[in-house]
């Protein structure tokens, strides 16, 4: 049967891929606006005003340890048991230390190990590691420099040179 | 900072009782940005209702330096709470928890493996009877409280089961808070008395050990009788103890 518009193909027949190929811009862009009509009425929302979390000023604290900053509930008087003597100082002790440099400086990062131990640690570490990463040879006037440093005695070691074999 | 302290300030040592209010100029709080990064700490006692601060304990309304405000009241009956550590009581062993009385609404269980060095194989000794010094890791109202015997770091830290011999017995929540401030006035003049040894559990069981039976009922009488006593009255007490009279 010849093009006459007496034939239609159904719209869903249409809109298939393999029949885009043949269809003109026209109808294209018709089938494009019906689908998105079709998708857009299918999207459901809630019809609600947006709600807004608005942080809160007060916070709730249920414990009256913060508050009254007590202290470890274990307690052992004159030596009577030494574990838990070393337990309340142990325990009793960090918080008030941790206190006083929290006033001391609020923006101070919160660390185990404060800089100047870290500075300590490393200073004394220099030495291993610099021996560490050095040759044999170098290792032995390594060892030379430091007796260097604690006496005071300046001593050139000669220069390794071929000897001769004596015949 | 001022207007969110200000309706406190009346207040502050003075009794307050359940159904009071405290209520916020919200809107000027809005207003002023460096109001908005202050905060208040309510501490027991107190409930925050949308902008307002509700009292549900009658005491004696306490501030703390910078923002802390709670109310400190006279109580026997313990509600765990989260990170308390309390002295509690075996009862029950059944598979891996313990279930341990605390003295609060319902028992709180306690794992097996919640203490130091314990494994699925090494099982921690604990039998029913037992007392152990333990702290809330979940402490909800709608749930059953979790006790545990470690720390973050998996130390024990002196909780755990403790208490072969020695004392224990009950004392309102408000001496113990007494007993566990810093520098505690009777404690301090308790251990001028003889050696002794205390476990002090935020949930009003106090356990004590001296060096005889006598000398342990001694410190325990001590302790209970400083429920409702002035500090002067305290201190001649104890120093008729110490000179031997009783």
């Amino acid at each position: 049967m010849p093009n006459d518009g007496s034939t239609k193909l159904s719209k869903n027949l249409l809109r298939m891929k393999f029949m885009q190929r043949g269809l003109d811009a026209e109808a294209k862009k018709q089938l494009e606006e019906e689908e998105k009509r079709i998708i857009s009425d299918e999207h459901w929302y809630l019809d609600l005003p947006e709600l807004k979390a608005k942080e809160s000023f007060i916070v709730e604290e249920r414990s009256y340890v913060p508050c009254e900053d007590l202290v470890y509930g274990r307690m052992s008087f004159k030596g009577f048991n030494s574990e838990v003597e070393k337990l309340m100082v142990l325990m009793n002790a960090p918080r008030e230390e941790e206190d006083e440099e929290e006033e001391k400086d609020m923006t101070r990062m919160d660390t185990d190990i404060t800089d100047e131990e870290m500075a300590m640690r490393y200073g004394s570490l220099v030495e291993s590691m610099k021996r560490r990463f050095a040759k044999k040879r170098e290792r032995t006037s390594l060892k030379n420099e430091e007796e260097d440093v604690n006496q005071n005695i300046v001593e050139t070691q000669p220069k390794k040179v071929f000897l001769k074999p004596q015949d | 900072m001022n207007i969110l302290h200000s309706c406190f300030k009346a207040q502050i040592g003075e009794v307050v009782l359940p159904g009071d209010v405290f209520r916020f100029d919200v809107s000027s709080v809005e207003e002023d940005s460096s109001v908005k990064a202050e905060k208040i700490i309510c501490g027991p006692g107190l409930r925050r209702n949308g902008d307002e601060i509700l009292v549900y304990k009658s005491g004696i309304l306490r501030h703390k330096q910078p923002n802390v405000y709670w109310i400190d009241s006279q109580q026997k009956r313990y509600v765990p709470v989260k990170g308390e550590s309390v002295i509690g009581i075996v009862t029950a062993k059944s598979g891996d928890i313990f279930k341990v009385d605390v003295g609060g609404s319902e028992q709180a269980s306690l794992s097996y493996l919640a203490f130091e060095g314990a494994t699925k194989r090494n099982r921690p000794n604990v039998q029913v009877g037992d007392l152990v010094y333990a702290q809330f890791i979940i402490a909800n109202k709608d749930m059953e409280p979790e006790l545990v015997c470690i720390d973050s770091c998996g130390r024990a830290n002196g909780m755990g089961v403790f208490g072969a011999d020695g004392f224990l017995f009950k004392v309102s929540l408000g001496l113990v808070r007494r007993l566990l401030t810093p520098q505690s006035e009777t404690v301090k003049d308790l251990e001028k008395i003889f050696p002794f040894e205390m476990v002090v559990g935020l949930n009003g069981r106090v356990w004590v050990k001296a060096k005889t039976v006598q000398q342990t009922l001694i410190v325990a009488n001590l302790l209970e009788s400083c429920e409702n006593m002035t500090a002067q009255q305290r201190q001649t007490l104890f120093k008729r103890v110490a000179e031997g009279a009783l």
